[in-house]
């Protein structure tokens, strides 16, 4: 199973996907707030989006899983 | 006024407890855990843990700090810039607790929060502002009908908003429409206000400002402009006085709109007058920022004034140190430079150990700096490493010696935007002082395209 890992700390600001949706490599699945930015974070690779683990509005850490791909 | 706390951290935490030791007042400073080894809090002569590092749980927590300076027993509360400082709510508990606020009153700070109420109350002083909505709206549907009047392009823009966030240029029915709902949805979230209205869109604008002082006894002044045109993402990155490319004839209006501006809501302590200025010189009221400004220190440079020496005076109950316009003068020419801890060209934020911190030439440069070799620049707050402001008799020299400063500093363990001043000094655009808002995104496409 693939997962998506967080890649800085911040707070989830919006979430673009949902649970069973399928993604395409390079597509902005979620956006996280950090240092009074907003950063895009893309899925590495295609697929199917398997469970999300974060909520609006979470501070995550880096390395935190974002997302589980089937 | 003997002990001072300050509600504030990193670079300006630090500036405050420069002028408070040079005056020999006390300081307390606060903390949250990702701060503990920041050269500030050894500064301070007290320093107190005020919570974890994310700003809600620790900077933010009014109550908990209101305590903490009771309990130290000081005088007054410094704010500093961003976190609390335009808190009207805060401004008025400090000074319920028999504290004093060093700031505006909080019914100033009210007023000028409110993008839409700030905007009337220009209008009746004579101010000018750009063409907008004179109230907020509320729906899409009425959004449109309005921009049709206003005439694209427009600003989108919260009431609430500020720091670059909440502002977006729509082109066309069609980008409004996109960017209605996300606006909302922001200024909601990073201000807890959704209310939005229209402005027209200055193409080929310049962002000048003009930096104004009042004091209890009834003066203003203001200490001339500072043009913030270079600017990523909404956000400024460098800052210059006086604004190159700008007649006197027309500096001398807009001084004379920014103390007009102040003197419409009796203008207390330092504040900021911000304008856009078009290719014709005309220019508009954006906003008034009541607080210290991060860019404080080019005004510092060209008057040869302490202002936060003067935001303790006034703070006090003096008398501005200088009351007549005319013995207030700017000389030569100074330059901010802001060191972020960013990817220069994606501008996404880079967390990390500063690994290396050599700053190179100090020829005429002063560094207002947060961070010291083996800090951590954490994500929890603004990325800002540190200013460099350079001064010296003409812009042509600051540019001078900037590229001698950039050229020898070494900053290692983060990546910074030191690379693209590096670039950006010997850019036509720049070099000329015609430059506008636009400057620095034209310039990186153009870098892009080169290559």
């Amino acid at each position: 199973m693939k997962q998506l890992l967080s890649t800085m700390a911040g707070t989830v600001f919006t979430i673009g996907v949902s649970e069973g949706d399928e993604v395409t490599a390079g597509q902005t699945v979620l956006v996280l707030e950090s240092m009074k930015m907003e950063i895009p974070i893309e899925a590495e690779t295609a697929g199917k989006v398997a469970t999300i683990n974060a909520r609006i509005g979470d501070f995550v850490n880096e390395g935190d899983v974002l997302l589980t791909f089937e | 006024m003997k002990k001072v706390l300050i509600a504030n951290r990193g670079e300006i935490a630090r500036r405050i407890i420069e002028t408070c030791k040079k005056l020999h007042i006390e300081t307390v400073a606060i903390y949250a855990e990702a701060d503990a080894d920041l050269p500030y809090v050894k500064e301070a002569d007290t320093a107190f843990l005020i919570g974890p590092s994310q700003v809600q749980q620790s900077y933010l927590k009014a109550d908990d700090i209101l305590a903490l300076a009771k309990r130290e027993g000081v005088d007054a509360i410094h704010p500093g810039y961003g976190l609390l400082s335009e808190n009207a709510s805060f401004a008025r508990k400090v000074e319920e607790s028999g504290m004093i606020f060093i700031g505006p009153n909080p019914e100033t700070i009210d007023k000028m929060g409110d993008k839409i109420g700030s905007r009337q109350t220009m209008i009746a002083a004579g101010v000018p502002v750009v063409p907008g909505t004179e109230e907020g709206v509320h729906t899409l549907e009425a959004a449109v009908e309005e921009a049709m009047r206003i005439g694209y392009p427009i600003m989108l823009k919260a009431s609430s908003g500020g720091g670059g966030i909440g502002m977006v240029r729509c082109e066309d029915e069609q980008t409004l429409s996109q960017n209605f709902m996300s606006v909302k949805q922001r200024a909601k979230a990073y201000f807890g206000d959704d209310v939005v209205f229209l402005e027209k869109y200055i193409a080929d604008g310049r962002h000048i400002e003009v930096q104004i002082f009042g004091d209890t006894h009834g003066n203003i002044v203001h200490l001339f402009e500072r043009n913030c045109s270079v600017q990523r993402r909404n956000q400024k990155v460098i800052e210059e006085s006086p604004s190159p490319d700008f007649p006197q004839e027309a500096r001398e209006r807009l001084l004379k709109a920014a103390v007009d501006a102040a003197k419409a809501v009796n203008y207390r302590n330092a504040g900021t007058v911000e304008f856009i200025v078009d290719e014709n010189n005309q220019f508009y009221f954006l906003e008034m920022n009541t607080r210290l400004q991060v860019e404080h220190p080019v005004t510092e440079e060209v008057t040869g004034f302490d202002l936060v020496e003067w935001q303790l005076e006034v703070a006090k109950g003096n008398s501005l140190p200088i009351t007549n316009q005319h013995e207030i003068q700017s000389t030569g020419h100074a330059m901010e430079f802001r060191i972020y801890a960013e990817d220069p060209k994606t501008f996404f934020p880079s967390p990390g150990t500063i690994k290396t911190l050599q700053w190179g030439s100090m020829d005429h440069v002063r560094i207002d700096s947060g961070y010291e070799e083996g800090n951590a620049v954490t994500p929890f707050y603004d990325p800002m490493i540190a200013k460099v402001i350079i001064k010296s008799d003409s812009r042509q020299q600051v540019i001078a010696h900037a590229q001698n400063f950039f050229a020898s500093v070494t900053i290692e363990g983060v990546k910074t935007n030191v690379p693209l001043f590096r670039e950006f000094l010997g850019a036509q655009a720049f070099q000329d002082g015609s430059y506008t808002t636009a400057v620095l995104p034209q310039w990186l496409e153009q870098q892009k395209e080169e290559k």
